[in-house]
C-alpha cells in the first residue's frame, strides 16, 4: 500500500514598504527612473558613508506586527549580514536577526475546510538588494543600484500550512491586512510581495519534520502554487527511493516547471551575522506603540461586518469590494458623497471589474475618484444620460478620471429632454417600420425593441429608452 | 622667528592681524615640504595646487570678514581615511589606489567651513591596520626625531608631519590608539574624543565602534582648538553625540589644584621601558606639585584588552572591508571572466598582508560555531572593562599612564612579529574600548633622544578636565620640539 | 590548550572572506590564527556568566531620518570611480 504523505510548509514573505525614501538615506524608492539615478553614496556602498533609519519603516514595520498579532520588541537592532554578491552594494546586507521587530503573532485564514490559525515566527526590517542585469552582448552583468536601500520586511511565518490552498489564503490574508494599512501595495507580480517557501514532507500522522528545502523566485499564485506540488512530488520520490532530502535552497523555474540547487562552492551560507555598530539600538516606548496602535485602520473582517450592517447590498459584493482596500475606498467616499450604495456596488461589481479584468489590472491601481463616479451615479439618476452613455463614460473615467458631467457636455451626450422632437422621432419610425407595427399589434411584444432602438439610433443615443417605449406604446 | 615654528593658533593670529599672509605661511609649508618630505615620507598625496588656490580664496574670506576662526588661512594635513571630495583618498592601499571621492567627510567638511588650507593627505597604515605605518602600500613614513626610527602609527604620517613642520597641524582617526600612540612617537600633541563627539561620515571605517577622528598638534591649544572646530552633532552619522559643552578651548586653564589623579599600579608593571616608566612618573610628579592629587590603584583588565580588542575591532574590519570588491571603485584585478575569482583576486592583490591577517580573524571569529565563543564573549569582556574605568572614574578624575611601552621602535623591528605590534597597543586600545577620551602629550625623551609620551584619560565628555591637566603640564614642561629639544642637550 | 587550524579551515574563511591565499600565504595564516587564538583564549578565564554584552558604549537610540526625498540623481558621481561601467550601470562578470 502506498504511503500517505502531508506536506508541511512555512513563508518568509518580503514586502516591499511604501515608504518616500530608502530605509537609510534620502534616495527615492519610485520605480521606473534610469539605472543609478536614485542612489547616492549609502546605497551604492560608498566608502565612509553611513546609515540613518527612515523611521517610517520603524512605524510600518510595527503597524503590521500589531495586525499580526504578534509581540512588539522593546529593544532591537539591526545586524549585518554578510555575503558577496553584486546586487549588494556594501557586501553585506542590513537586516535583523538577534532582536526582531516583531514576533510569536498570528493571522487567521479561511479555506474550504474552516478557519486556521497561521504561526508569525517573527518580522523583521532590512533593505533590498540592487537589480543585475543580464548583458547579452559581452556575456557580463550590469548593476543597477535603484532599489538598493528600498525597505523590506520580512515576515517568517511557523510551518503551520499544509497545503497550496492554505498558503495562499495566508498570502491573501497577509496582503489584505498590509493593503489596508498603507504599508505596501502588495503585488506579487512586480515583487512588492514576493514569497520563499520552505517545504518538507513526511508520513501522515508522523511528529518530527522531514528535511526541508527553501524555494526562492515565486512571483504568482500560480508559480507558488506549481512549486509547491513539484517539490512535493520531488521530495516523496526521493524518500520512497531511499535517497532522502538534502536541506539546500531551490530555484523554481516556472516556465520549465522545476526547481533546482541554488548551492556553489563559492556559497558557504555562513552570513556572520553580528550587530551593525553604525546604527543604534531601536526602544520602542508605550508612546510611539500606542499612536501607531491608535492609526490602525478597520481592517477586512470589520469592514465587512460593518457593511452588512450599514448598507443593503449583497454579501457577495461586499466581499469582492472589501477584497481590496482601493475599491474599498472608493465604495464608502462615494457612498459619503450622497450616493446610493446599490448604486456604487453595481459600478464597482460589474463595469469596474469587467474593466480590470479586460485590462489585467490590480483594483489597487484604480484611477477614478468617487467624486465622479458620484456624479456620474447623479447624471443617470437625473436621466440626463441614459445608461449605455453613462457606460461608455465611465470606460473614459476609468481610463482618465474625467469628470462626467463636463465630459457629457463636450461629447454633447445629454439626453434629449424636449418630449416634442421625441415624439416626432417617434411618428417617423412608425411610419417607416410598418412591418414592426404590425407584428407588434400581432401580440409579438419583441418587435417594440426595435423600434426603440431605430429610435435609439436616430436620437444618437440621447434619450431614455424607457421613456421611448411608453411613448412607442401610446402611439401604438 | 621662522614662519614654521608657530603653532597653528600662533599663525592664526598672525594671519588674522595681517602680519603673515596665507599664501606665505602656505608657500612655507610647502617649500618646507619640499626640502624633507623624501627623508620622512609623510604625505601620500600633496595637493600644491590646491592649497595654494584655496590660499587666495581664504585670504578674501579673512579680509572680507567672512572667516573669523582662529584656524582660518592654516595649513592643514588629513590622514588618508578621511574623504575628500576631488583628491585622491586611498587609506594607503592599493585597492583605493586610484579612488578619488566625490564627497568629503564632515570633520574635513568642518574645517574647511573654518578656513583651512589642505596641503594633502598623509601616510598611514594600510587601512588604519598598524602601530608603524609600516603596513602601508606606499612606504612606510620616517620619525623626523630619528630616521631610523617609525613615527608610530597608523596615523603615522599626521604625527610626523606635525614634528616636521610639514604642516601646522593634522587630523588622525585613532581606534585602538592610532592617534595618541604615534603622537608619543613623535613627541606632538595627539587627542582622542569621546566615541560620538566628530562625526565618522566620510570616514573610511576600520571597527566602526571604536573609530574616532581627533587632532594632532604641536601644543594642548591647537588641540583643544581643532577639537573645537571639529566637533558636533552630524545627523548623517547614527551614533554621533548631540554634545552642548564643545567649547574646548575655554578648558586652557593652568589650575590642576585638587584634580584627583589615579595611576594604574599596571600600567608601569612589566614590559615598560625605564625611561619611560621614569619620564611618566616625572610627569606625574609636575602636575603633583601644581596641587593634584595622586592616588596608585588598580585598574582591573588591562591584560584582557588586547585580545578584546582584536576579536571586536578585526570582526568590524572583515565586513567594514567587504565593500571592497574591484565593482563601484578601486582596484580591479584584470582578466577575470567569473565574479568571485574576481573578487578573490582584486582582493588578494589589492590588501596587504596585515589587512589580509586581520579580515581572516575577523572573519573566523564571526562565522558559524565561533561567534558565541569569540565575538560575543569579547563584546561581554568590553561591558568588564567599561565597568572597571566607570568605578575608577567614581574616583578620579582622570588616568595618568604612559602612552605605549616603549619610544618609537626601530624600522622593520614590528613587522616580523604582528604580536609583539599588537602588545604595544596595551595602554590605549581599552579607552578605545570604553569609548573615553584620551590626550597624548610629550614628557620628555628616552636615552636615545626619543620622545615619551603622557597618557591622561578621562570619563565620557570629559575632555576638558584632560584638557586642562595637560595644559598645566605643558605650562610647566616649557616648549618641546625637535629643535627645543636639541638645543637644551 | 593551543588552537589548530586546518587547511580546510584555512580554505573556508577564504571563502567567506573572499581572499585568494598562495600555499605559503596558507601556512602562514595557519600560523597567524592559531597564534591570535591561543591569545584571545585568554578570555576564557573571565567569568562573564551574568554579563550582557556590550555593542554600543553608551545608550544613544533611536536615531532616525524623517521619510522625506532629500537625494536627486547623482548618478555620475556614482559612477565616476567605477573600474567598468556600461549604460550607467556597473559591469560585473556575468552573474546568470
Amino acid at each position: 500500500m502506498a504511503k500517505e504523505y502531508e506536506t508541511v510548509i512555512g513563508l518568509e514573505v518580503h514586502v516591499e514598504l511604501a515608504t518616500k525614501t530608502k530605509i537609510f538615506c534620502g534616495c527615492s524608492t519610485a520605480f521606473g527612473g534610469d539605472p543609478n539615478t536614485h542612489t547616492c553614496p549609502v546605497c551604492t556602498g560608498m566608502p565612509g558613508s553611513l546609515p540613518v533609519l527612515n523611521k517610517q519603516v520603524l512605524e510600518y514595520a510595527i503597524a503590521v506586527g500589531l495586525a499580526t498579532n504578534c509581540d512588539i520588541t522593546r529593544y532591537g537592532k539591526f545586524d549585518r549580514k554578510n555575503y558577496f554578491y553584486p546586487d549588494n552594494p556594501q557586501n553585506y546586507q542590513i537586516s535583523q536577526l538577534y532582536l526582531p521587530i516583531c514576533r510569536n503573532g498570528y493571522v487567521e485564514i479561511e479555506t474550504e475546510t474552516g478557519t486556521k490559525k497561521v504561526g508569525i515566527h517573527e518580522i523583521h526590517m532590512e533593505e533590498d538588494a540592487g537589480k543585475l542585469i543580464h548583458d547579452e552582448w559581452e556575456d557580463a552583468s550590469l548593476v543597477d543600484y535603484n532599489r538598493s536601500g528600498v525597505p523590506l520586511i520580512e515576515i517568517v511565518s511557523e510551518p503551520d500550512m499544509r497545503s497550496a490552498e492554505e498558503v495562499n489564503a495566508y498570502l491573501d490574508k497577509l496582503r489584505l491586512l498590509i493593503q489596508y494599512l498603507g504599508a505596501s501595495d502588495c503585488k506579487l507580480q512586480e515583487g512588492s510581495m514576493r514569497a520563499d517557501v520552505n517545504l518538507s514532507v513526511r508520513e501522515k500522522g508522523a511528529t518530527e519534520f522531514g528535511t526541508r528545502t527553501e524555494m526562492k523566485n515565486l512571483n504568482s499564485f500560480r508559480a507558488i502554487t506549481h512549486a509547491i506540488e513539484g517539490e512535493r512530488e520531488r521530495q516523496i520520490a526521493l524518500i520512497e527511493d531511499g535517497i532522502g532530502v538534502t536541506q539546500e535552497t531551490r530555484r523554481w523555474d516556472d516556465t520549465k516547471g522545476e526547481s533546482y540547487a541554488m548551492r556553489s562552492k563559492e556559497d558557504a551560507q555562513d552570513y556572520r551575522y553580528f550587530p551593525d555598530p553604525d546604527l543604534v539600538p531601536i526602544v520602542v516606548s508605550d508612546e510611539l506603540l500606542e499612536s501607531i496602535r491608535k492609526k490602525q485602520p478597520e481592517f477586512r473582517t470589520e469592514k465587512m461586518a460593518r457593511y452588512k450592517e450599514e448598507y443593503d447590498i449583497p454579501e457577495y459584493d461586499i466581499e469582492i469590494i472589501t477584497n481590496s482596500k482601493r475599491m474599498a475606498d472608493i465604495f464608502e467616499e462615494t457612498v459619503a458623497l450622497g450616493a446610493q450604495p446599490k448604486k456604487v456596488s453595481n459600478w464597482l461589481m460589474v463595469e469596474t471589474l469587467r474593466l480590470l479584468k479586460e485590462k489585467e489590472m490590480d483594483p489597487a491601481d484604480l484611477r477614478f475618484s468617487p467624486e465622479h463616479l458620484a456624479k456620474l451615479i447623479e447624471l443617470t439618476e437625473k436621466k440626463e444620460i441614459n445608461s449605455s452613455v453613462a457606460k461608455e463614460v465611465f470606460e473614459v473615467m476609468f481610463d482618465e478620471d474625467v469628470d462626467p458631467q463636463a465630459y457629457v457636455e463636450e461629447k454633447g451626450l445629454k439626453a434629449v429632454n424636449d418630449e416634442g422632437a421625441l415624439r416626432k422621432t417617434i411618428e417617423e419610425v412608425i411610419a417607416n417600420n410598418p412591418q414592426a407595427v404590425e407584428d407588434f399589434h400581432n401580440g409579438k411584444e419583441k418587435a417594440i425593441g426595435a423600434l426603440v432602438g431605430q429610435t435609439m439610433k436616430a436620437m444618437k443615443g440621447k434619450c431614455d429608452p424607457a421613456q421611448v417605449n411608453s411613448i412607442i406604446r401610446e402611439l401604438l | 622667528m621662522d614662519l614654521l615654528h608657530y603653532t597653528a593658533t600662533e599663525l592664526g593670529e598672525k594671519i588674522k592681524a595681517k602680519e603673515v599672509s596665507v599664501k606665505e605661511a602656505t608657500e612655507a609649508v610647502l617649500d618646507r615640504i619640499g626640502e624633507t618630505e623624501e627623508q620622512y615620507h609623510c604625505y601620500v598625496t600633496l595637493d600644491k595646487e590646491g592649497a595654494l588656490k584655496k590660499a587666495e580664496e581664504v585670504q578674501k574670506g579673512i579680509d572680507d570678514g567672512t572667516l573669523t576662526s582662529p584656524l582660518a588661512g592654516v595649513p592643514v594635513a588629513i590622514k588618508d581615511n578621511m574623504c575628500t571630495e576631488g583628491m585622491l583618498t586611498t587609506c594607503s592601499s592599493k585597492i583605493l589606489g586610484n579612488f578619488v571621492p566625490t564627497y568629503t567627510s564632515e570633520a574635513v567638511k568642518k574645517l574647511e567651513a573654518a578656513g583651512a588650507v589642505i596641503l594633502g593627505k598623509t601616510n598611514m597604515d594600510e587601512f588604519a591596520m598598524g602601530s608603524t605605518t609600516e603596513t602601508s602600500a606606499f612606504g612606510p613614513t620616517k620619525n623626523p626625531w630619528n630616521t631610523e626610527h617609525v613615527p608610530g602609527g597608523s596615523s603615522g604620517g599626521s604625527a610626523a608631519a606635525v614634528a616636521a613642520e610639514e604642516c601646522y597641524y593634522a587630523l588622525g582617526s585613532d581606534t585602538g590608539g592610532s592617534i595618541r600612540q604615534p603622537a608619543s612617537y613623535c613627541g606632538v600633541v595627539g587627542m582622542k574624543p569621546t566615541y560620538g563627539t566628530v562625526s565618522r561620515y566620510g570616514l573610511i571605517a576600520y571597527g566602526s565602534s571604536l573609530d574616532q577622528i581627533g587632532p594632532l598638534g604641536k601644543d594642548v591649544r591647537d588641540i583643544a582648538t581643532v577639537l573645537e572646530a571639529i566637533a558636533g552633532h552630524d545627523s548623517k552619522d547614527s551614533t554621533s553625540i548631540e554634545r552642548k559643552d564643545t567649547d574646548f578651548t575655554s578648558a586652557l586653564i593652568d589650575d590642576v589644584k585638587g584634580m584627583k589623579i589615579g595611576i594604574p599600579r599596571d600600567y608601569f608593571a612589566k614590559g615598560i621601558d625605564a625611561d619611560v616608566k621614569d619620564r611618566v612618573l616625572a610627569a606625574s610628579k609636575v602636575l603633583e606639585e601644581k596641587g593634584a592629587i595622586l592616588e596608585e590603584f588598580d585598574l582591573p583588565l588591562v591584560e584582557y584588552a588586547i585580545p578584546t580588542y582584536y576579536t571586536i575591532a578585526d570582526a568590524e574590519a572583515s565586513s567594514n572591508l567587504e565593500r571592497f570588491d574591484g565593482v563601484k571603485y578601486g582596484f580591479r584585478a584584470e582578466d577575470c571572466e567569473e565574479l568571485h575569482q574576481m573578487y578573490k583576486r582584486s582582493r588578494s592583490q589589492g590588501f596587504g598582508p596585515e589587512v589580509k591577517r586581520r579580515i581572516m580573524l575577523g572573519s573566523f571569529v564571526l562565522s558559524s560555531g565561533y561567534y558565541d565563543a569569540y565575538y560575543l564573549k569579547a563584546l561581554k569582556v568590553k561591558a568588564l572593562i567599561k565597568k572597571g574605568f566607570d568605578e575608577a572614574f567614581s574616583k578620579y578624575d582622570m588616568i595618568l599612564g604612559p602612552c605605549a611601552p616603549t619610544t618609537a621602535p626601530r624600522l622593520g623591528e614590528s613587522l616580523s612579529d604582528p604580536m609583539k605590534m599588537y602588545l604595544g597597543d596595551i595602554y590605549t586600545i581599552s579607552v578605545n574600548l570604553a569609548g573615553l577620551p584620551g590626550i597624548s602629550l610629550p614628557c620628555g625623551t628616552d636615552a636615545n633622544g626619543l620622545p615619551v609620551g603622557l597618557q591622561l584619560i578621562g570619563n565620557i565628555f570629559e575632555e576638558k578636565k584632560l584638557i586642562k591637566a595637560a595644559y598645566a603640564y605643558e605650562q610647566a614642561r616649557g616648549a618641546f620640539s625637535i629643535d627645543s629639544v636639541k638645543e637644551a642637550h | 590548550m593551543a588552537n589548530v587550524i586546518s587547511d580546510e579551515t584555512i580554505d573556508y574563511v577564504g571563502i567567506l572572506a573572499k581572499l585568494e591565499l598562495s600555499d605559503e600565504e596558507k601556512e602562514q595564516a595557519k600560523k597567524d590564527l592559531e597564534e591570535m587564538l591561543d591569545y584571545i583564549d585568554k578570555l576564557g578565564e573571565l567569568d562573564t556568566e551574568n554579563v550582557e554584552p556590550m555593542s554600543h558604549v553608551f545608550p544613544v537610540e533611536n536615531v532616525f531620518r524623517e521619510d522625506v526625498v532629500t537625494n536627486g540623481d547623482d548618478r555620475d558621481n556614482i559612477l565616476k570611480n567605477a573600474p567598468e561601467e556600461k549604460d550607467g550601470m556597473f559591469v560585473v562578470p556575468s552573474t546568470f
